[in-house]
C-alpha cells in the first residue's frame, strides 16, 4: 500500500514537472512562425479558409499539386484590383504575392500586423473565376 | 471485327491553348486575340480496327501562335494533310440548307515530360502526338510557350486515366498569314489510329470555359449498324440525337473519292449528335459500342476509371475469400472453445 501511494506521487510530480517544461517551452517558442500548409489541387485551395494571428510570423507552406503554375497573392480588395489588371508575369519580390511553378512547393513568412480579413488569390488568367480563392482572417493577438 | 466511323466537329477534339508565356498577371490574355480559333470541323472514322480522324483547323485572325490539345484512344500511325472537301460534304449529307456551320469556340487558354511520339507539320500547323499523363502534358505545353487554362489539371487526368496520348496542335497564325491563308481557311489533318477502343471526347469541349458557358457541337457518327450510346442522346441531357439513317451511296462515295478516304465502307449508318450543354454539365465523354451487344463502355463514357472495375473485382474476390476464411476460423474457435471450457469456477 505505502509502495502504491509512493509511486502515485512520483507519476504525479513527474507529470507535473514535464507539463511545466512543455508550457515553458512553448512560450519559449512563441516568436517562432505557425506554419500553415495550404496545398493546390485542381486549381483550388486546400484550405480555402484560414485564421492567424496578427503580430506572429506566419510561414505559409503552399504546395502546388497541379501540373500547371499558380499564384498566391494576399491582400485587400484594392491589392486584388490593381492584380486583376497586372502586368507581372512572375512574383517574387514580396512574401505576400508568390508565383509557384507546377508540382512545386514555395515558402513564405508574413507577419501580418494588424487584425482583419484578407483574401488570397490566384490572378493566373482565368483561375480566380474558376474558384481560386480564400480567405485568411488575421486575429487579434 | 467491327466496322464503323465516326464523323464529328473537330471542334469536340481541339482545346485550345494560348500561346502566351509572358502574360502571368491577371486580365491579359482574353483582349490580345487568344479566340481565335474557328470552330473546326473533324471526321473521325474507324474501320478494319483502324480509326481515322480527318481534322480542320479554322484560322480567324489574330498573330502569334496558338494552338490545340485533343485526346486520343490510342497510339496514331501517321498525321497526314486530310482531304479538302470531305468535312463539307459531311456536313451537307446532314444539314442540306447549310454550306457550312463554322461558328467561333471560345479560346481554352491556352516542359518536357511528355514523350513526343511524332512530329509533323502540316501548312501552319505543328502537330505532335504526345504521350503521358496530365503532369507531362502540362510540363511540354509550358515549355513550348502555351499556357493551359485552370481546368486542366482535372481534365487531362480525365483523360490520361484512359488513354495518355493526346495530339498538341499549334497553329502559326504569322505563319499562315505568311502563307496567304484566309480568314476562316482551314488546314485538314488526316490522323490514322489502330485501336479497338474508339470513344469520342466532348468533355474537351468545355475546357477554358465558365461552367456557365454553353457548348454547342455537332457530332457525326458513320458505323455500319445503328451505334449504342452511352449516353443516351436525350436532349435533357446535353446531347440530342439529329440525324439517324442509313448513309447514302453518295455519301460514302463522295467521302471516299477524297484524298486518302479510300478506308470509307460500302456501307454505313450516319447518326448526328448535337451538344447543346453548359460547359459544367459536360463532364462526359461519347462511348459507342457497334459489336451489336448494346453495352458501350462506362469507362469511355467517363463515368468509371479504368482500374476502378478491375479494383472492385479484385477486392470483392479477395475480401470474398477472407471473409470464408475468418468464417472457418470463427467456427473451428467456437467448436474449441466449447470442447475445452471448463466448468464454472467460484473465487
Amino acid at each position: 500500500m505505502h509502495l502504491d501511494r509512493a509511486v502515485a506521487t512520483l507519476g504525479l510530480g513527474l507529470a507535473t514537472a514535464l507539463g511545466a517544461a512543455a508550457v515553458a517551452g512553448a512560450v519559449g517558442r512563441s516568436a517562432e512562425p505557425i506554419v500553415v500548409e495550404i496545398d493546390i489541387h485542381y486549381s483550388h485551395f486546400s484550405p480555402a479558409a484560414i485564421t492567424v494571428p496578427a503580430g506572429r510570423p506566419i510561414t505559409f507552406v503552399i504546395v502546388n499539386n497541379d501540373p500547371i503554375d499558380h499564384e498566391w497573392i494576399v491582400g485587400d480588395a484594392a491589392l486584388h484590383e490593381r492584380h486583376r489588371t497586372g502586368t507581372e508575369p512572375v512574383h517574387n519580390a514580396r512574401p505576400t504575392e508568390i508565383s509557384i511553378d507546377a508540382l512545386h512547393e514555395r515558402r513564405t513568412t508574413v507577419t501580418f500586423a494588424s487584425p482583419g480579413t484578407l483574401t488570397f488569390v490566384c490572378h493566373l488568367p482565368g483561375h480566380e473565376a474558376y474558384g481560386m480563392t480564400g480567405t485568411l482572417v488575421v486575429t487579434a493577438p | 471485327m467491327r466496322r464503323f466511323g465516326i464523323l464529328l466537329p473537330a471542334s469536340l477534339l481541339a482545346v485550345l491553348l494560348a500561346a502566351t508565356p509572358a502574360l502571368a498577371c491577371g486580365g491579359l490574355i482574353g483582349p490580345n486575340g487568344a479566340v481565335n480559333l474557328l470552330r473546326t470541323t473533324t471526321l473521325a472514322g474507324y474501320h478494319d480496327g483502324v480509326e481515322h480522324y480527318v481534322t480542320a483547323f479554322q484560322f480567324a485572325g489574330g498573330g502569334g501562335a496558338f494552338g490545340s490539345i485533343t485526346p486520343l484512344p490510342d497510339v496514331p500511325t501517321s498525321v497526314v494533310k486530310g482531304g479538302d472537301w470531305t468535312l463539307q460534304r459531311l456536313i451537307r449529307e446532314t444539314d442540306p440548307p447549310l454550306a457550312a456551320r463554322l461558328a467561333a469556340v471560345p479560346a481554352a487558354s491556352a516542359a518536357d515530360g511528355a514523350e513526343e511520339l511524332m512530329k509533323v507539320k502540316i501548312d501552319a500547323l505543328d502537330l505532335t502526338v504526345l504521350r503521358g499523363g496530365a503532369a507531362d502534358i502540362g510540363a511540354w505545353a509550358k515549355a513550348h510557350g502555351f499556357r493551359l487554362p485552370p481546368d486542366a489539371p482535372e481534365v487531362l487526368d480525365f483523360y490520361a486515366n484512359r488513354s495518355p496520348i493526346f495530339l498538341a496542335a499549334a497553329f502559326d497564325a504569322d505563319a499562315a498569314a505568311a502563307r496567304g491563308q484566309q480568314l476562316g481557311d482551314g488546314t485538314p489533318v488526316h490522323i490514322t489510329i489502330p485501336t479497338d477502343n474508339p470513344w469520342v471526347p466532348l468533355r474537351i469541349l468545355a475546357l477554358g470555359k465558365s461552367a456557365k458557358d454553353q457548348v454547342q457541337a455537332d457530332v457525326y457518327l458513320l458505323t455500319d449498324d445503328t451505334p449504342a450510346l452511352l449516353p443516351k442522346p436525350l436532349g435533357v441531357n446535353g446531347i440530342r440525337l439529329d440525324y439517324s439513317a442509313s448513309a447514302s451511296d453518295s455519301l460514302l462515295t463522295d467521302l471516299r473519292s477524297d484524298r486518302g478516304m479510300e478506308w470509307i465502307p460500302s456501307s454505313g449508318w450516319l447518326t448526328k449528335i448535337a451538344v447543346d450543354a453548359a460547359a459544367g454539365d459536360l463532364t462526359y465523354d461519347l462511348a459507342i459500342d457497334v459489336s451489336g451487344a448494346g453495352a458501350p463502355s462506362r469507362v469511355d463514357a467517363g463515368f468509371e476509371l479504368p482500374s476502378a472495375q478491375a479494383v472492385v473485382g479484385a477486392f470483392d474476390a479477395r475480401r470474398f475469400v477472407l471473409a470464408i476464411g475468418f468464417a472457418l476460423m470463427g467456427i473451428a474457435g467456437i467448436w474449441l472453445v466449447a470442447r475445452t471450457r471448463p466448468g464454472p469456477t467460484l473465487r
